[in-house]
């Protein structure tokens, strides 16, 4: 069996681009899509993991992720449109009205 | 049998107060919505006056009022009945044995301090309550007639019966400290009385003056109440002197202690007594109705503080130097206030000056160590002054509330019963003899002549004061009955005699001031002077002083020092009567010839404005400054500081909250690094 190194090494690089992408981008299209690619890191690290150790139960979880992340798209994007209709913007820098 | 009557000591207080509780509840449900109903009707009443006519418009006299007419002097007659059955039985008993004590429940218990609600009844106390309730009887009479006009009849009775109560917790208790509840509430309601017209200014000021300045007075008891219970371990009065043999001969009570707490006392006694330097604020108490000067201000509450000393007479033996300044207080204020009487135009505070001259007899009898003639003397001033007072309303109701005696004259035949009455009582003061004034005035100038606390100085200042009485007392019968009339011709047209109400306890004071001495005559008289029989359990330690210096005193002396004092005293009448009837132009010139010096006394000698500007002036700045620069500047300063602080803070810290989604996602990552470092650190 490979060591886990490897896919934990991708698993982080990955989960960088995506905190980096929420930090940085303004686009709210783009942080949920980043958003996206860190719960997918983590998916990847759970398998190699899950595999490593020879324990289904990563592989479980990882299922259990996407079908999170699939209801948090579907809601996230209902939101992204429902900010359009109302501000005609997805700038993240102009949806600043959450603050006392 | 004789026993059973004293059982009902307790009836003596408690009837009054009953006429507190039914009166207040008809002043409270009965007269308050009605004078309310009435003042919403008239917005903009005039202030009344010290005047039964004060406003113009009569009132349906509401059926309350009859019930408080006649429940505010029948409860204070009942206690005179209860409290003269009781002094009966009292005096069946055998001399050494008339002491009687009824405890009601404790009161007080903590520690070894243990005060009980008790009632003390011996001669001395005999002789207050008789006073109390029975001129006090008098007067609420004459109220009803004196007060018919006034919109707060109720009002008037509930502070009325409350005051008796209060006076006579305040002689009947049997300790330091229900003396003290009695000394409380008669301040009280001296306040609530002299200020009945609260909505005259002067009043209502009249009202507070009494108030703080009997409020010094009271902190000297309050401390000498601590130090009596500090050195004796009691406030009891029978416990307290029982112990002073014990405790001299242990050396726990020393000259030193007993001077403290006897001149301690003596503060209080200066300020409910109205004696220098605390005597100012009786002659502005005349601003209260006028039979509240006469029970109050004149016959009962300003002669607690002589009750006071003489009750605490074993304690005053013990400290000679307490003696001689009650002695030479007393004398000073005699002759100082005597004084300012002869100057004085408004016929109630010549009166006033009057009964602060008179306290000050009694407080040097008591100084001279003669507490029997200082009672007695207690005892007929109640009857003449309070003649006098009644006889001045019935003079001011009938002129519709005129007070000055330059607006009076030629009375004697508008107001017959009300001028023999009056003159009656002015010869009393002056110490005609055979009159009651005469056997308590002579006493007191000869025992300060002749006892061994007495010197010939105090005697001497005593009978010039007792010569300016008569002068100043003839001078005001002078100008308020004789000569040609001076008042306002409207006035003079409904000049009335005041109805019987009003005139009958004049009459009946009128005899108690010939006859209320006839129980006290000296033996050289050939009397039989059983007041002082009477009193002798009391004082059985002063009789000894006395005694002691009456040795080398002879009946000679004391007929020569008689004749010196009536003589004084018709000279008084006659310069009186020559610068008053003959030569009424005479005053005038005088006057006009030493102006500084008449001025000086008709402004009382400038003593409230020095106090004003001594005293009162510098508290009130004092207290601007604490309220300014203390209250307002520190202690806001403190709560606002704190809060102006945590606001600040907030405004700070909102510019955290930018509501930037990327903000935050950036302080969660921080966090989590943070976190993580943590955690995965070596």
């Amino acid at each position: 069996m490979m060591e886990p190194s490897a896919y934990l090494l991708l698993s982080g690089i990955l989960f960088g681009i995506g905190v980096a992408g929420v930090v940085a981008r303004k686009n709210v299209l783009i942080i949920l899509m980043s958003v996206e690619i860190m719960l997918n890191a983590v998916n990847v690290a759970f398998i190699a993991v899950g595999s490593y150790l020879g324990d289904a139960t990563g592989s479980v979880f990882a299922f259990m992720v996407m079908t999170v992340a699939a209801a948090e798209a579907a809601v996230g994007l209902a939101i992204l449109i429902a900010v359009y209709r109302l501000k005609e913007t997805i700038d993240i820098t102009e949806l600043s009205v959450l603050k006392w | 049998m004789v026993g059973e009557i004293l059982d009902y000591l307790w009836l003596v207080p408690a009837l009054p107060l009953l006429g507190v509780i039914v009166n207040s509840a008809i002043a409270l449900f009965a007269e308050r919505p009605l004078l309310l109903a009435e003042d919403a009707r008239r917005p903009s009443d005039p202030p009344g006056g010290d005047h039964g006519h004060g406003h113009g418009d009569s009132h349906a006299a509401p059926s309350y009022r009859k019930m408080v007419a006649f429940l505010g002097p029948a409860v204070v007659g009942a206690s005179f009945v209860v409290s003269l059955l009781a002094v009966l039985a009292l005096a069946a008993r055998a001399p050494h044995d008339r002491l009687f004590v009824q405890v009601l429940f404790p009161w007080i218990q903590a520690g070894t301090f243990m005060a009980p609600a008790a009632f003390q009844l011996d001669p001395l106390s005999s002789v207050m309550i008789l006073v109390v309730t029975g001129v006090g009887f008098l007067i609420h009479v004459y109220s009803v007639g004196y007060m018919s006009h006034e919109r707060a009849f109720a009002r008037y009775f509930v502070y009325l019966n409350l005051f008796t109560f209060a006076m006579l917790l305040l002689v009947l208790g049997s300790n330091f400290l229900l003396m003290f509840i009695g000394w409380e509430g008669v301040g009280l309601c001296s306040y609530l009385l002299i200020g009945y017209w609260y909505e005259k200014k002067s009043a209502a000021d009249a009202g507070k003056k009494a108030f703080v300045v009997n409020r010094v007075g009271d902190f000297g008891f309050l401390l000498a109440m601590f130090l009596i219970f500090w050195t004796f371990g009691s406030v009891e009065y029978t416990e307290v002197f029982a112990r002073i043999p014990g405790l001299m001969e242990s050396g726990t009570l020393t000259t030193g202690i007993a001077t403290a707490i006897t001149l301690l006392l003596f503060v209080g006694a200066t300020g409910k007594s109205a004696q220098i330097p605390l005597y100012v604020w009786l002659p502005d108490a005349m601003e209260g109705p006028t039979p509240v000067s006469a029970l109050i201000h004149a016959a009962t509450m300003v002669t607690a503080g002589v009750y006071m000393v003489a009750r605490t007479n074993a304690l005053f033996l013990l400290a000679p130097a307490s003696m001689m300044v009650v002695a030479v207080v007393g004398a000073a204020t005699a002759i100082f206030s005597a004084i300012i009487g002869i100057t004085q135009n408004d016929i109630k505070r010549v009166l006033a000056y009057s009964t602060v001259s008179q306290l000050g007899y009694m407080f040097l009898a008591c100084g001279v160590g003669a507490f029997t003639a200082g009672i007695f003397h207690l005892m007929t001033h109640a009857f003449f002054k309070a003649l006098l007072f009644l006889g001045s309303g019935s003079v001011i109701h009938a002129l519709a509330g005129e007070q000055d005696m330059r607006n009076m004259g030629s009375l004697k035949k508008h107001l017959p019963v009300t001028f023999v009455t009056m003159f009656i009582a002015t010869l009393a003061i002056s110490g005609i003899p055979g009159l009651s004034g005469f056997f308590s005035k002579d006493e007191i100038l000869w025992k300060s002549f002749s006892s061994g606390h007495g010197h010939v100085g105090l005697w001497l200042v005593g009978t010039v004061a007792a010569g300016i009485t008569a002068f100043y007392m003839f001078r005001l019968v002078f100008l308020t009955f004789f000569g040609d009339s001076r008042m306002d011709p409207e006035v003079e047209a409904h000049v009335h005699e005041s109805p019987y109400s009003m005139t009958v306890p004049l009459m009946i004071l009128a005899v108690l001031a010939v006859a209320g001495g006839w129980v006290g005559i000296p033996h050289v008289l050939g009397g039989h002077n059983y007041f002082e029989e009477w009193l002798a359990p009391v004082f059985a330690h002063a009789a000894e002083g006395a005694a002691h210096g009456e040795a080398h005193a002879s009946a000679a002396l004391e007929y020569l020092l008689m004749a010196a004092s009536v003589g004084v005293a018709l000279c008084g009448i006659l310069l009186a009567w020559y610068l008053y009837r003959v030569r009424t132009e005479k005053p005038g010139e005088i006057a006009g010839r030493v102006p500084g010096l008449y001025d000086l006394v008709l402004n009382k000698y400038y003593v409230d404005e020095i106090y004003d500007a001594a005293i009162v002036r510098r508290i009130v700045n004092g207290s601007v400054w604490l309220w300014e620069a203390f209250d307002d500047a520190f202690i806001d300063g403190i709560v606002n500081g704190i809060a102006a602080l945590v606001q600040g803070a907030g405004a700070r810290t909102r510019r955290l909250q930018s509501g930037v989604v990327g903000n935050y996602a950036l302080s969660l990552l921080l966090g989590a690094v943070i976190l993580v470092g943590f955690l995965i650190w070596p």
